[in-house]
């Protein structure tokens, strides 16, 4: 078991459904959040290109916040989902230092929070907040073990790309280009 | 990392204990006011020589757990170098050494701690020469991060406050000193100390600014 996600960066029109839809089923303070859209704009005038990436927490399968984190409290459970057990973290940021993407911010109440591919709905056969209301449908979630999920059929299909993968931290967040 | 939070354990309450030891060589009518306390004392007084040991290895583990816990964060090229450990290391050895020259009143043991400073504080300067060439040839990233202390915001205090006032400066004193000449007793140390503190500070906030590309 290997959950994942990709992305269709062709497909999002950067509406930021995502965000909301997140914030709301996982309790965001206001003023934070755990995915973003990133709108990378290459070109001149008339000649532009437009990328937009929803991104989030890579789930890395090699996570920098995991090796750093001094209490245990960030860690690996089942299908590779990095999570932080609020009990235990002491909020001291080694994590958010140690993430290369920049996924995980302080909660007001004392420990870092971020991204957990909503586990709680996944483990109840659900997809993630996100992924369920995102209105184009541009992004897959599914487990890179089963040949036959809609993300591996659709990372078979198409060029993706991971981000910074040279800092070694093996991301299994993926982008359709 | 959670080694480390576990060294520092040990290291912190072995520490409060070696001083309680000694606690008559500053208060010499110290008295225990429990006799639990005193059984204590002479507990750890037999076993002192092993209280030491402990000590020792855990004091080294403690030097290069900051560095080697920087060193662990990919996400931060200026940290992310297996440097970072021995430098760490040798700037926390020159501080001990430093402070022991500070505080003792034995002029043999003074003049053979100012003498190992003067060895770790040439090899730090070397570990830092060793380091920029190491990042200058790496990656563009470590390239930016280097930057950071070739021309960008960091340089002046960086080479002032730590290479040369917590280094060169003392490390020239030390020699002066050891050829007979007078200087201000207490000077090298105090600035071997300020030159540590620094290297740690500049290096924890410089290394926050030092990030991917992308
Ligand atoms: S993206 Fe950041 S927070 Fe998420 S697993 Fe990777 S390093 Fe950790
Ligand atoms: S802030 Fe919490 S989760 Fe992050 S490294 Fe510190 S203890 Fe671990």
């Amino acid at each position: 078991m290997r959950y994942a996600m990709a992305v269709d960066t062709k497909k999002c029109v950067g509406c930021s459904d995502c965000v909301v839809a997140c914030q709301t089923e996982n309790n965001v303070p206001i003023g934070f959040c755990r995915d973003w859209v990133v709108e990378v704009i290459d070109g001149t005038y008339p000649q532009l290109e437009v990328e937009l990436r929803s991104e989030r927490c890579n789930h890395c399968e090699n996570a920098p916040c995991v090796r750093c984190c001094p209490t245990g409290a960030s860690h690996i459970v089942e299908g590779g989902i990095v999570m932080v057990k609020p009990n235990k973290c002491i909020g001291c940021g080694a994590c958010i230092a140690s993430c290369p993407y920049d996924a995980r911010y302080p909660h007001p109440k004392g420990y870092v929070d971020k991204c957990t591919f909503c586990f709680h709905r996944v483990k109840q056969g659900m997809k993630p907040a996100c992924v369920a209301v995102c209105p184009t449908k541009c992004m897959y979630f599914g487990d890179l073990d089963d040949p036959n999920s809609d993300l591996s059929v659709m990372l078979k299909r198409r060029k993706h790309k991971t981000l910074i993968p040279e800092a070694g931290t093996l991301p299994q967040l993926y982008f359709l280009i | 990392m959670s080694w480390g939070a576990w060294t520092l354990l040990v290291i912190t309450v072995s520490a409060f204990i070696w001083c309680a030891l000694h606690i008559r060589e500053f208060f010499p009518n110290w008295d225990w006011k429990y006799k639990w306390l005193k059984d204590l004392e002479i507990f750890f007084n037999r076993y002192k020589k092993q209280l030491a040991w402990v000590m020792l290895i855990f004091a080294i583990i403690t030097g290069v757990y900051t560095g080697i816990l920087l060193s662990a964060f990919n996400a931060r090229p200026l940290w992310n170098t297996s440097v970072l450990g021995p430098l760490f290391l040798a700037s926390g050895l020159s501080a001990g050494a430093a402070a022991i020259v500070l505080s003792s009143k034995d002029k043999k043991e003074r003049i053979l701690f100012t003498k190992i400073d003067l060895v770790i504080l040439a090899t730090e300067l070397f570990l830092i020469v060793h380091m920029f060439m190491g990042f200058m040839a790496s990656t563009q990233v470590q390239i930016e991060a280097a930057q950071l202390f070739l021309g960008g915001p960091y340089t002046m205090a960086f080479w002032i406050f730590v290479v040369m006032l917590g280094i060169i400066i003392p490390g020239v004193l030390d020699l002066m000193e050891l050829r007979g000449k007078h200087i201000p007793a207490a000077l090298p140390g105090i600035l071997v100390l300020m030159g540590s503190f620094f290297f740690r500070f500049i290096f924890v906030f410089a290394g926050q600014v030092s990030r991917w590309l992308y």
